[in-house]
């Protein structure tokens, strides 16, 4: 079998590759970036990112796009919980229907909403707000999490439910005590999913903010705009974004290939 | 399978999901059917148009030609990626450490934010100063995607197989794993060469996993975005104006409300109906 | 068709094996006759499917030798050893048709398609799917899909020897019985060597001429089904067969005779060579024992019972013993004595049976 190895060996060179030539442009300074070609840094410096650091347009970006990831991840999975949980264990009108609808807006071009968001996040006042971001990464996310769930939920026998009524558990006790823990598996992948969808989404969270809650992604933008001059810079925002990505998958990495296959698959 | 009670209470339930999707959901589809039936000059003033919108929309030049672009992106895309992901999968080890080695590694792309994407891989294709283009150049090809159409495809592409093929490796790998190891034993026993196992055995049991690994491909390379704007900026010129990117212009650009709003609903309609197409045939084969 | 051979076979999953405890399967040599009906019997664990996945080639012991006949096949993968495997739960290949299971693995071995038909349909015939040949596999039934994996086995006639791993595992209880019929007549039809790994007594005593026990990766005794019950040479193949199992009580041995409460017990065998620090138990099954008027005092505890006798279940100081009374037999309320028969009472040393002389 270790012939085929060299496939998975050769494709994640071929992933590494684009990044490695991220971080090593990090390292470098304007001038290297555009006089020389080099394989890795003649001249290291850590200038792009003592800048990013120091400098609050730089640091804020990422302070306001981890804010209305995090915000989106809890109000997603909140309301998730108990709607899956009425969808794996009652029947009721329009149960179907509603889940259908709700999987339709993962099918929703962002492209669409974004005008009207702009027009409809101004008109609440919540223009230029981490939460108006958080808000509207509901409108996939929601959806995302309530299959996800259902699908660990119904995994669960309804056995467990009863027995904890003739136990005299009253249903939020049961439900904070006894259910989540069995379906914890099942939070930490719908989680890592909210965490993931909103963490790389541009178009609305660039639409819905301006300078107050500006996300690390606008903030690049905005350098990337003016060709040339910082590609060091931008290339060490794009390095730093990596990295909380990378951690949460390292986390997870036991139940990656696990949450894909429950439930739906 | 269905051993569920009804429970009107059960609205209840669903409520802070019904709230919070509605509103982002009706109340903007709302404004975007308004807008698409309605004509204005400015200052708030509306004057009721018909179908008239979706009639220039339908019938505009403009819009054949980046949903065709949008069209041949995306076959392009789901002929690569859904073959490519899936031989990945069949060559990745089955135990040991090298599995979560392996998953994280390769799941690294899908959780680098689109516009970084866009711009790692403008840094990466550059001709003179991108690893990449720098490559292609040496090797004698003349190769600039600012500038050329080709080489533009060919990097968008290629940027959106780099970013998104792992995703149908995790679950086609997901799908593979779920196989019990007695299907590979009788098979061996049964004399079977490693194409018959494919065939026989692998491929029908990865079906479900497949299905849903096309649905969200198609999907969200026909909304995409993003990382070919950071790209290219949809150029050069048109050549890589896809849907997405063409209906932001003429939305948040022109602020031509009506004909974005009828294009929108269009997108949204086609992507309903193919994804529909899809969930219908993903649910038939659970009843069998 | 050959007999096989398991010649000072040991194996461990780890690549490094240190105790004993390492070991899935201490060391065996174990014959199986050409044509005989077998079943390996042991509790979850055992390492009965290690053992069977050794005879079939999807495993090499990591010490021993596999003899088919007189070619060694140690390393030999499963294809090349015609052998047959029926698993836990049906293997079929889904988008075939039956017809197309069945004959999938002669199509790879290259017959021609006349010899394939032919085969296929007396196999079909012999398992009842002749109705079904052209249905697609998917579309039967639990019991009709393992029919398919036995059939599969069936077709070649080059088969050595056919496994079976648990194979009615999913099949509802009714049908059960039907199956286990079924493959006792195709037994005695075809004659080829067949292996029944099973956890479950029943189907273990049904099926097989010889039985061979097995515990925490050792073969603790083999023979036929009348052999473990009356002459168990280990305590766990008391236990283990029969229902309930045999009693097991701790006792002493005094100028050759098993004493047990202060008493000598009748035995009629000799009690042979033992290690004198081992632990010494006398068993003796339940349907053994009767009541009388003197012998071994006990309390009753509990009568429970189970249709054509009663088990009544009594105690005598720390011990705990079993008996089985007919229906309709008499008993004693509250005390009582109990004899044991002299021809079924055993001695066992470390749980190994010392007692030898004229099995009866």
């Amino acid at each position: 079998m270790k012939k085929i190895a060299a496939v998975p060996i050769l494709y994640i060179l071929f992933l590494m590759l684009p990044i490695y030539w991220l971080v090593n442009m990090s390292f470098k300074t304007t001038n290297e970036i555009l006089g020389t070609f080099s394989l890795y840094p003649h001249e290291f410096t850590l200038d792009n990112y003592i800048t990013i650091f120091t400098d609050p347009t730089w640091y804020n970006g990422y302070f306001n796009s981890l804010t209305y990831v995090g915000i989106n991840t809890v109000i997603s999975v909140s309301a998730a919980l108990p709607a899956a949980y009425a969808f794996s264990r009652y029947r009721f009108v329009g149960d179907k229907h509603l889940f259908f609808w709700l999987l339709t807006n993962r099918m929703a071009p962002p492209a669409v909403f974004a005008l009207p968001f702009f027009q409809l996040y101004s008109a609440v006042n919540l223009f230029d707000t981490p939460l108006a971001v958080a808000l509207a990464h509901c409108l996939f996310n929601i959806p995302l999490a309530v299959w996800i769930l259902e699908g660990f939920m119904s995994g669960v026998p309804k056995e467990l439910d009863e027995t904890a009524y003739v136990d005299g558990y009253s249903f939020p006790r049961f439900f904070v005590r006894i259910f989540i823990p069995t379906i914890a598996a099942g939070i930490g992948v719908a989680c890592f999913f909210c965490f993931m969808f909103s963490w790389v989404e541009l178009l609305l969270a660039k639409t819905l903010t301006s300078v107050a809650a500006k996300p690390i992604a606008a903030t690049m933008t905005r350098t990337a705009s003016t060709s040339g001059y910082e590609l060091g810079l931008l290339a060490a925002a794009g390095t730093l974004t990596i990295i909380p990505g990378a951690f949460v998958i390292y986390f997870v990495r036991n139940y990656i290939a696990k949450g894909f296959a429950l439930g739906r698959v | 399978m269905d051993n569920k009670t009804t429970n009107p209470k059960a609205w209840f339930f669903v409520l802070p999901v019904v709230v919070l999707v509605a509103f982002n959901a009706v109340i903007p589809l709302m404004t975007v059917v308004n807008y698409s039936v309605q004509e204005t000059f400015g200052d708030n003033i509306f004057f009721w148009e018909g179908v008239k919108w979706f009639e220039t929309v339908l019938n505009s030049e403009r819009f054949h030609a980046s949903l065709g672009r949008q069209l041949i992106f995306t076959s392009i895309i789901l002929a690569i990626e859904v073959p490519l992901g899936v031989a990945i999968a069949l060559t990745m080890p089955k135990k040991g450490v090298w599995v979560s080695v392996c998953l994280v590694l390769m799941a690294m792309p899908l959780l680098i934010p689109w516009n970084v994407v866009g711009a790692m891989w403008n840094i990466f294709a550059l001709p003179d100063i991108g690893l990449l283009g720098h490559s292609i150049n040496a090797l004698g090809i003349d190769y600039n995607f600012t500038r050329q159409p080709f080489a533009a495809w060919f990097t968008t592409i290629l940027m959106d197989v780099w970013h998104w093929t792992s995703l149908v490796v995790l679950l086609a790998y997901a799908g593979l794993r779920s196989i019990p190891d007695a299907y590979y034993q009788a098979a061996k026993i049964d004399g079977a060469k490693p194409w018959a196992v494919f065939r026989y055995i692998q491929l029908p049991k990865m079906k479900r996993v497949l299905t849903i690994a096309i649905l969200l491909r198609f999907m969200d390379s026909f909304m995409i975005y993003t990382e070919p704007f950071v790209l290219t900026g949809g150029g050069p010129g048109n050549s890589t104006t896809f849907l997405s990117i063409d209906l932001v212009k003429v939305a948040l650009g022109q602020f031509d409300l009506g004909p974005a709003a009828a294009m929108s609903l269009i997108y949204f309609l086609i992507v309903l109906l193919v994804s529909w197409v899809f969930y219908t045939l993903m649910m038939k084969d659970e009843d069998q | 068709m050959s007999k096989i051979s398991l010649t000072n076979v040991r194996h461990s999953y780890l690549t490094e094996p240190k105790t004993d405890a390492d070991w899935a399967l201490k060391e065996m040599s174990v014959d199986w006759s050409d044509g005989g009906a077998y079943a390996l019997l042991g509790p979850s664990g055992c390492g009965k499917t290690t053992l069977l996945n050794i005879i079939s080639g999807l495993l090499t012991p990591t010490e021993g030798e596999v003899w088919f006949g007189d070619e060694e096949v140690s390393e030999m993968p499963p294809d090349q050893r015609n052998i047959a495997q029926v698993f836990q739960f049906p293997v079929v290949y889904d988008t075939m048709t039956v017809y197309d299971n069945l004959a999938f693995p002669l199509r790879n071995r290259g017959l021609s398609e006349p010899e394939i038909d032919g085969k296929v349909r007396e196999i079909a015939d012999m398992l009842d799917l002749a109705e079904t040949l052209m249905t697609r596999a998917s579309g039967l039934t639990a019991d009709g899909k393992q029919k398919i994996s036995l059939g599969r086995g069936l077709v070649r006639s080059d088969v050595n020897v056919i496994m079976f791993d648990e194979p009615l595992t999913v099949i509802d209880p009714h049908l059960k019985w039907v199956l286990r019929s079924k493959l006792k007549e195709l037994h005695q039809k075809i004659g080829t060597t067949m292996i029944y790994v099973t956890h479950d007594q029943t189907e273990a005593l049904t099926f097989a001429d010889q039985v061979v026990v097995m515990q925490e990766g050792e073969v603790v005794q083999i023979g036929t089904p009348v052999d473990l019950f009356e002459r168990p040479q280990h305590t766990f193949v008391g236990h283990f067969i029969g229902s309930p199992g045999m009693n097991v009580l701790g006792c002493s041995v005094d100028q050759g005779q098993p004493v047990f409460g202060g008493a000598p017990v009748a035995m009629s065998k000799k009690i042979g060579a033992y290690d004198a620090n081992a632990r010494l138990e006398i068993g003796i099954r339940p349907e053994f024992i009767s009541f009388a008027d003197q012998g071994i005092p006990v309390q009753i505890e509990k009568i429970s019972d189970a249709g054509r006798f009663s088990i009544v279940e009594t105690r005598h100081g720390d011990d705990v013993i079993k008996l089985l009374v007919p229906d309709g037999g008499a008993f004693p309320s509250d005390q009582a004595f109990l004899t044991f028969d002299p021809d079924h009472t055993h001695v066992y040393a470390n749980d190994w049976v010392v007692t030898r002389g004229a099995y009866g």
